[in-house]
């Protein structure tokens, strides 16, 4: 597949871990704010290729699972209601709230529908006039933006059975919360590739600056994730803490200003609570009021519950970044893909599925 | 441990969840030593020789797809059954479980389908039974085949015989049949080359065996659960480790393409008209140039190898040149865009 | 958090800047085709170009010239570690 294939081409990758493994000169400790590089990762089998002395450390950038408790039962109510559909992206299906999760809502009579897209779930509405089709919206600005799209189009096309219940997320807030904590030493931030297609590289110039933290851009193919770690072992051994961009061919200094545009027309950021981090100011992402008729919390008068985590589950320090899944008490014991306690374990990327999955053993 | 109360799509997804319905609801009550083997088929000793037996259902949505229909998949997939324990398939039932308005039109569709399956495989339904549910409480229509077939003396195909050095043969590209159905999805809508690979493979394996005696230890049809859960399975039972080579396994790029976009591993993805051949490693070339002069395997690859290694362990040795864990599938294969 | 893959344009429905009718792309890679929304990409498409995709939209046109760039930067350093000379980059 053009402009993918190259970049995991074997003869590429073996001169790169040597470069990697001759720039290390200390250990480092690098966190990888994205779960889709927690997974590629992994699915490549990089980890057992890096080199001594580099410390990866999954973030919180996977948008399932900080999705709150509240949210998930908030979501699960609404599948529940007379009339509605609701439609997800795959990744939300087995997430557990305080009492189950969306796939066993579907086993007890909701209709749930799968998704590739935001605009498949406009199209359901259409299919279905006698149902409200809602969809339960999750991601961060890499997807945000679509959700924005789909809510202008259903506006001009007068669909009045369609809703969205966001979940929404952005980075840069959740970053200056989780660096503002000194216990967490990093030597860098291996930066989420697609998020940055769309919020541009000069978003993380405050961060590296206030924390003094090495930034590079990177993508996902084996190649882009072992340029961007030479780019950062290059910055530790040299003493600087820049913003660096290893993925120019998917990713420009101010973004896609469109995308920006349609995201800031529709959404406006509010206070939103992260699983595991807590209350993060300004971090997520409402409907504004001129889309209040899409706004499924509105519609139904959803109000979001506060649920106190399950006892023993670790997600919260694993996805700020201070445990890892083998510290978990409850890691491929009692939460497992299969009956996960929490979401780090459910979801795709959550860094304990990705342990569990392709780590063990 | 919270335990699900209801059925879930998971259960049927050929995964760990249906490995833990058999294990904690089916076995403790209906357990006998032939059951307990779990293959593809059952292997009833009736004291004038081996009879293999298997039952398989059919519930696939669309029921007309790229490449086949469900009629045609009910038709293979029994016969691969009966063929992956060795056996020549002698006859199959056929039960239809049909929704009240499903229309006459493609059940006749259905059944075309179905006769010409049977007549290209040389085995033939010799009795059946129908049942109508009404509208909403089916969908469309549900297939149940079953199958009985006869095993020479002298073969003894399990995947218990597995054993370190074998060669892991593929017949061919991986991952066809499944992303196909999941293409054809109402919101995925992928236009392209994707068509399912349903076939009946008990031809090659009679092939096969004529060519190798004994040198054949393991055959399965790596159906719901993909490559990867077939091969888990094979090393638990067999209590051996299995090593992969990504860059030997024959995918086609239309289905890995597809699969990028949506985010699917094809290792996890249904096959239904390929066989993994767990072959002495001294005769596996052999076998692997007789399965590709056949029309059935001209892609087939040794994939891997049977190693000493950790009991149970499936290892891929990544494209990229490293390696990683391969685990079996856990639930119902979604899209996602994480 | 971001699973998109880039496929090449081969056809392109709607018009630039006329918003009362869908803009989509055709795309395909490896023979297989899709239809997705252009209603974010930051430049309207011609036939040939690479677009980004997720979930159904296009977000962004890849750069082919930094693309290239970048792989003939890899290929210089696979002919220098090749040709011996791959010591310590400074």
């Amino acid at each position: 597949m053009k402009y993918v294939s190259e970049f995991r081409d074997k003869k590429f990758i073996a001169p790169l871990v040597d470069e990697l493994r001759r720039t290390i000169d200390r250990p480092l400790r690098i966190m990888e704010v994205c779960g889709t590089h927690t997974m590629a990762v992994f699915r490549h089998g990089l980890r057992s290729l890096m080199p001594e002395g580099l410390e990866l450390i999954s973030g919180p950038g996977c948008p399932v699972c900080v999705t709150s408790s509240a949210h998930i039962d908030g979501f699960i109510d609404v599948a529940g209601r007379d009339g509605v559909r609701v439609a997800i992206f795959g990744d939300l299906y087995r997430v557990p709230g305080s009492h189950g999760s969306l796939a066993r809502a579907q086993s007890m009579g909701a209709q749930v529908e799968v998704v590739y897209s935001p605009m498949d779930a406009l199209t359901l509405a259409g299919r279905y006039p006698q149902q409200v089709t809602v969809f339960l919206s999750v991601g961060f600005e890499t997807t945000i933006p679509l959700v924005a799209a789909t809510i202008l189009e259903a506006e001009r096309l007068q669909v009045d059975n369609f809703a969205v219940f966001p979940a929404h997320k952005i980075m840069p807030p959740a970053l200056t919360a989780l660096l503002g904590d000194p216990e967490l030493r990093l030597d860098g931030l291996l930066c989420p590739g697609h998020v940055s297609t769309i919020i541009g590289a000069a978003a993380y110039e405050p961060l590296a600056a206030s924390y003094s933290l090495s930034c590079v851009v990177a993508g996902f193919e084996p190649v882009d994730i072992l340029q961007a770690l030479i780019m950062l072992a290059r910055q530790a051994r040299e003493g600087r803490a820049e913003v660096e961009n290893a993925y120019g061919r998917a990713v420009s200094w101010q973004g896609n200003l469109r995308a920006q545009k349609l995201m800031n027309d529709v959404f406006e950021p509010v206070d939103c609570q992260w699983r595991g981090l807590g209350t993060i100011p300004a971090s997520g992402m409402a409907i504004r009021d001129h889309f209040s008729c899409f706004d499924a919390e509105k519609r139904f008068g959803i109000n979001l519950a506060e649920t106190p985590e399950p006892q023993g589950c670790l997600c919260g320090q694993i996805l700020q970044g201070r445990k890892t899944p083998a510290d978990c008490p409850l890691f491929a014991g009692r939460c497992t893909p299969l009956n996960p306690v929490g979401p780090c374990m459910v979801s795709s990327e959550g860094t304990c599925a990705a342990h569990y999955r392709f780590g063990r053993g | 441990m919270k335990t699900t109360e209801t059925i879930l799509l998971d259960h049927g997804s050929g995964g760990r969840a249906s490995q833990e319905l058999i294990k904690n609801i089916f076995l403790p009550y209906l357990a006998n030593p032939v059951l307990a083997c779990l293959e593809d088929s059952a292997l009833v000793d009736t004291g004038a020789g081996l009879l293999a037996f298997t039952t398989d259902s059919y519930v696939v949505d669309p029921i007309f797809f790229p490449g086949g229909d469900i009629g045609e998949l009910a038709i293979n997939g029994t016969i691969n059954d009966l063929a992956m324990r060795g056996a020549k398939p002698l006859c199959l039932s056929l039960a239809l479980i049909l929704e009240e308005g499903f229309p006459l039109e493609d059940l006749k569709r259905v059944i075309l389908s179905i006769q010409g399956a049977c007549r290209k495989a040389d085995v033939p339904v010799v009795t059946g039974d129908t049942k109508v549910v009404p509208k909403g409480k089916g969908d469309k229509i549900f297939i149940n085949t079953s199958g009985i077939g006869l095993v020479d003396s002298g073969i003894h195909i399990s995947a218990r015989n597995a054993r370190p050095g074998d060669a892991v043969i593929l017949s061919g590209s991986m991952g066809d049949h499944g992303i196909t159905i999941l293409a054809q999805r109402a919101g995925i809508s992928l236009q392209g080359n994707l068509r399912s690979d349903t076939m009946a493979l008990h031809r090659l394996v009679q092939k096969m065996l004529a060519a190798a005696p004994g040198a054949v230890h393991t055959l399965r049809d790596p159906t719901r659960g993909g490559v990867a859960t077939s091969l888990n399975e094979i090393a638990d039972a067999a209590q051996v480790a299995v090593e992969l080579d990504e860059s030997e396994i024959p995918v086609k790029p239309g289905v890995a393409a597809a699969c990028e976009i949506l985010g699917m591993d094809p290792l996890y993805l249904a096959n239904e008209g390929k066989c993994l051949a767990l072959v002495a490693k001294e005769h596996a070339g052999r076998v692997l140039d007789l399965i590709r002069s056949l029309p059935e395997g001209a892609d087939a690859a040794v994939i891997g190898r049977v190693s000493e290694g950790p009991a149970g362990r499936v290892l891929l040795k990544t494209a990229a040149g490293g390696s990683r864990i391969v685990q079996s599938l856990t639930g119902e294969p979604l899209p996602r865009i994480c | 958090m971001c699973l998109a893959v880039p496929m090449r344009v081969i056809a392109v429905k709607g018009v630039e800047k006329d918003f009362t009718i869908p803009q989509i792309g055709v795309v395909e890679a490896q023979g297989i085709e899709k239809e997705v929304r252009l209603d974010l990409v930051d430049r309207w498409p011609e036939i040939g170009d690479y677009l980004i995709i997720h979930a159904g939209f296009a977000i962004y046109t890849l750069d082919a010239v930094e693309a290239e760039i970048n792989l003939r930067l890899l290929r210089e350093m696979v002919d220098a570690v090749r040709a011996g000379s791959g010591g310590e980059k400074q």
